[in-house]
């Protein structure tokens, strides 16, 4: 390995060979491909869920499932794509590979631990994946009891599942916190480090701090099916709302766990892509801190017609209009950004520029659902689908898009066809706003939620939203292609094709094993272009 | 007012608290849209005007601004505490019990749901209520969590087994309404609405008094029993090869030799109809699952259950 670390032709990809030795790997870098390879599967079986969700939903009645399997396919679609694609996609698949080169360490503080965590989520998804043949599951993704306790067997393994990927969620977040504070290259100060190596700190005190909540709740629910222990079941004495603020204390951070990443890499693009130093470095920074603390106190806002207390939805209701204000600071930061810029409109840009645009339109509705006299209407309808949709796909999933195509250079050396990556992102970002801008629509006119079947006068407004979504699903399709002719045949890049200032982009691309040739050292802020 | 009231894009409005809803929502989308304009708006304005003309263009050093970024979270801040503000005075209405309301008990139940009146009537999948009272459901569950929902009236409230929750309104306007269930409950759960129908003050009083069934066939009694309490999970025609119903259907059933689960066969005669009525656990058919369908023991009345027998012989 020494004798191979200045071989211009060694790089991490290559300097080990063979299957084992990508399943035996250390080096973050590989892990993180390796995270990208499983990310993807995940996202493709998800999205298939969603093809058939929005072909059923197509036509009133029947059109090609029954309720049983429209039930299942929706609780697969929402588990798969909260727990194997967004919580995993940025952290343990751009973060691992970017992150530590961005803060100039050789690898994350603990190698093994990291390549455990992927093991963790592979083994979590494949008990999950038994609940699919061994009677499928039909909860959807929040597991409410006391539905969860009576329906069918395969629940369990479908908890059991997301019970293990937690693990991987939460020794991922401990290892990144680690990494930050001990590996910092000399210089790197905190107040040095990129925007997105704050965002995934931010979403790692969220990770370790939040998911055992739901491992335990999770872990109390297969001990009461399976035992007999009452806890939230009323028969057995229990209490059913219990299960309700359990689960939403971890999982309403979990949603700060999928977009403070996505606003890391946006903050990246903005900057790079304008060529200009980041407007309202500390606040963002900052607000990503605020966001991460204020989030555990608003899980109530997912309960005003639960029962809760009055007081109580009034001050969730309060809580939650204070994440509001960091997030609108970091929009608008952004923007500012790109004032007086020199802006080029690579796809990385484009899917930075989708975010902030379908990310604002998911904030104000957002505001919307956190006004408490008006959520009661709109509580678990389609306006609530389509707010975190236009949050999730439109924030989250837009990020990762952008992330891939931005440092695709530096992950395989090799830049994507601009062309077709642009087609991907309007055939995407197009089909988006027709699959669930509707759906706003359909919730304000009282449509409710995981429904099989609908009334008639709620059709013409779900097959646009059907037609939309097909429309996703080919933008994705096509961005696969994208993403496998880079790899295989794209044009080679230099180490830094787009006169980025972050450290990785002063590594070679590919990087080698320990990313850099010699230690760098750090002298100036992140976004330095004067 | 013109974009939520009235327009097809929300429900009607039938109570004086949806027009505060409305309101309210409609300066959430005025706000929200020219929030959009500005950040959206800025965001192309930006594009446009500083593209990169050539490689290697220099760039401004802008770090910060402080009077820029006060304004931009202050202004946010207010405009929160404003909706929050609005939005805390329609919650309060909607959740502070009248004192004096008519009280109704609701029972959801997988999937359908039941209305008791204080006159010792029962319905089920209608409600009937009179205009311009308040009126106040006491609510429970018989088995999962089920949630009350009356687009119209801009209300709604989880519906839990074990406990009472409440919910009020005070319908304005003479007509029927939609009501859904809003918490996930299992294979059915879009097929658990009901109506809602408000009536003047005389008719009610007339309606809640009379016999449900009076001038009523038996048969007549089992149909309306069936479309209110069986339909969501039996259907009347004969089941399609290959299909997979949650629940046999009605048709041809009485008098056929039905298998069972054990492999035993069993006669559909009076006394199995009632036997899967009260107690629907006890002899399952082959191919279908044990625990879906609910008992309706003390929910059917011996006139209802006598009714529904009478009804499935018809039914070929």
């Amino acid at each position: 390995m020494a004798s191979g670390a200045h071989d211009p032709n060694l790089n991490y990809l290559n300097w080990e060979k063979g299957l084992w030795s990508w399943l035996t790997t250390l080096d973050h870098k590989r892990i993180g491909i390796m995270y990208m390879i499983s990310v993807m599967c995940f996202f493709a079986l998800g999205g298939t869920f969603a093809m058939l969700i929005r072909w059923e939903l197509f036509s009133v009645g029947k059109t090609i499932m029954d309720a049983k399997q429209y039930n299942q396919a929706m609780t697969f679609h929402g588990a798969i794509m909260v727990f194997m694609v967004i919580i995993p996609g940025i952290p343990a698949f751009l973060g691992n590979f970017i992150m530590p080169m961005q803060i100039g360490a050789k690898d994350v503080a603990f190698p093994r631990l990291n390549l455990a965590s992927w093991y963790c989520l592979m083994a979590g998804a494949a008990v999950a994946f038994i609940s699919l043949i061994y009677n499928g599951a039909d909860t959807g993704w929040t597991f409410y009891t006391p539905y969860s306790i009576t329906t069918q067997n395969g629940t369990i393994w479908l908890v059991t599942g997301a019970f293990i990927i937690g693990f991987s969620s939460i020794l991922t977040g401990l290892n990144f916190i680690v990494t930050v504070h001990k590996l910092r290259a000399p210089g790197m100060s905190f107040w040095r480090m990129p925007l997105f190596v704050w965002a995934l700190y931010s979403t790692a005190i969220l990770q370790v701090l939040a998911t055992p909540v739901l491992a335990i709740t999770l872990a109390l629910l297969v001990a009461e099916r399976l035992l007999g222990v009452g806890i939230f079941d009323p028969k057995l004495g229990g209490d059913p709302v219990l299960f309700q603020h359990f689960f939403w204390f971890y999982s309403h951070p979990a949603v700060y766990i999928m977009i403070l990443p996505a606003m890391g890499v946006v903050s990246e693009l903005i900057a790079t892509f304008s060529q200009k130093t980041i407007f309202g470095y500390k606040a963002i920074a900052l607000s990503s801190i605020g966001i991460a603390a204020v989030s555990f106190f608003v899980w109530g806002h997912h309960m005003f017609v639960s029962g809760q207390s009055e007081f109580a939805g009034i001050l969730f209701s309060f809580i939650t209009m204070l994440v509001g204000v960091p997030t609108a600071i970091k929009t608008f930061n952004w923007v500012a950004t790109m004032y007086k810029g020199s802006i080029r409109f690579d796809s990385p840009m484009l899917y930075a520029m989708g975010f902030i645009f379908l990310f604002t339109i998911g904030g104000v509705t957002g505001i919307m659902l956190a006004v408490v006299g008006v959520d009661v209407h709109f509580h678990d309808t389609y306006f609530v689908v389509a707010h975190f949709h236009y949050v999730m796909v439109g924030g989250t999933l837009m990020a990762i898009m952008g992330g891939i195509y931005y440092w695709m250079p530096k992950m395989f050396g090799r830049m994507v066809n601009e062309t077709w990556a642009r087609i991907s992102f309007v055939l995407v970002f197009v089909g988006f706003n027709v699959t669930f801008f509707p759906q706003f629509i359909l919730g304000a006119m009282g449509m409710p939620r995981r429904y099989y079947d609908y009334l008639p006068e709620y059709e013409s407004l779900n097959r646009i939203s059907s037609m939309g979504a097909w429309t996703i699903g080919v933008g994705f399709l096509v961005a696969l292609g994208v993403i496998l002719h880079a790899i295989k045949r794209g044009k080679i890049a230099g180490p830094n094709p787009w006169n980025a200032k972050t450290l990785e982009w002063t590594a070679p691309s590919p990087p080698p094993h320990e990313n850099f040739h010699v230690q760098p050292v750090v002298t100036a802020g992140p976004y330095e272009y004067r | 007012m013109s974009m939520a009231t009235g327009s097809k894009f929300m429900p009607p409005q039938a109570t004086e608290i949806a027009k505060s809803v409305d309101s309210l929502y409609e300066f959430l989308l005025i706000v929200s849209f020219i929030s959009c304009v500005l950040v959206i708006g800025g965001l192309i304005y930006f594009a446009i005007v500083h593209r990169r003309k050539h490689e290697g263009e220099k760039t401004p050093y802008i770090a910060h601004n402080t009077t820029l970024e006060f304004l931009w979270s202050f202004i946010p801040f207010v405009i929160f505490m404003v909706v929050f503000v609005w939005g805390w005075v329609v919650y309060h209405q909607l959740r502070h019990m009248p004192e004096n309301g008519l009280e109704i008990g609701v029972q959801g139940q997988k999937w359908d749901w039941t209305f008791i009146y204080k006159s010792g009537r029962k319905t089920a999948g209608e409600i009937y209520v009179p205009v311009n009272q308040d009126v106040k459901l006491l609510m429970t569950s018989a088995d999962v969590i089920h949630s009350f929902y009356i687009p119209a009236f801009r209300t709604k409230q989880d519906v839990v087994p074990g406990r009472y929750s409440a919910l009020w309104f005070n319908a304005n306007r003479e007509g029927t309404f939609q009501v859904f269930c809003t918490e996930y409950c299992g294979d059915k759960h879009s097929a658990m609405a009901a109506k809602i129908h408000v009536v003047s003050r005389e008719k009610y009083e007339d309606w809640v008094q009379t016999d449900a069934y009076k001038g009523l066939s038996s048969v007549e009694i089992g149909a309306k029993v069936y479309g209110q309490r069986c339909i969501a999970c039996h259907s009347l025609t004969p089941t399609p090869e290959g299909a997979n119903p949650i629940a046999p259907s009605y048709y041809g059933l009485f008098g056929k030799q039905e298998k069972l689960d054990d492999g035993s066969t069993v006669l559909v005669d009076e006394n199995y109809v009632r036997e899967s009525i009260l107690n629907p656990n006890a002899k399952i058919v082959a191919g279908y699952k044990k625990g879906i369908m609910p008992t309706f023991a003390g929910q059917l009345s011996e006139e209802e259950v006598m009714g529904l027998i009478d009804y499935l012989k018809t039914v070929k």
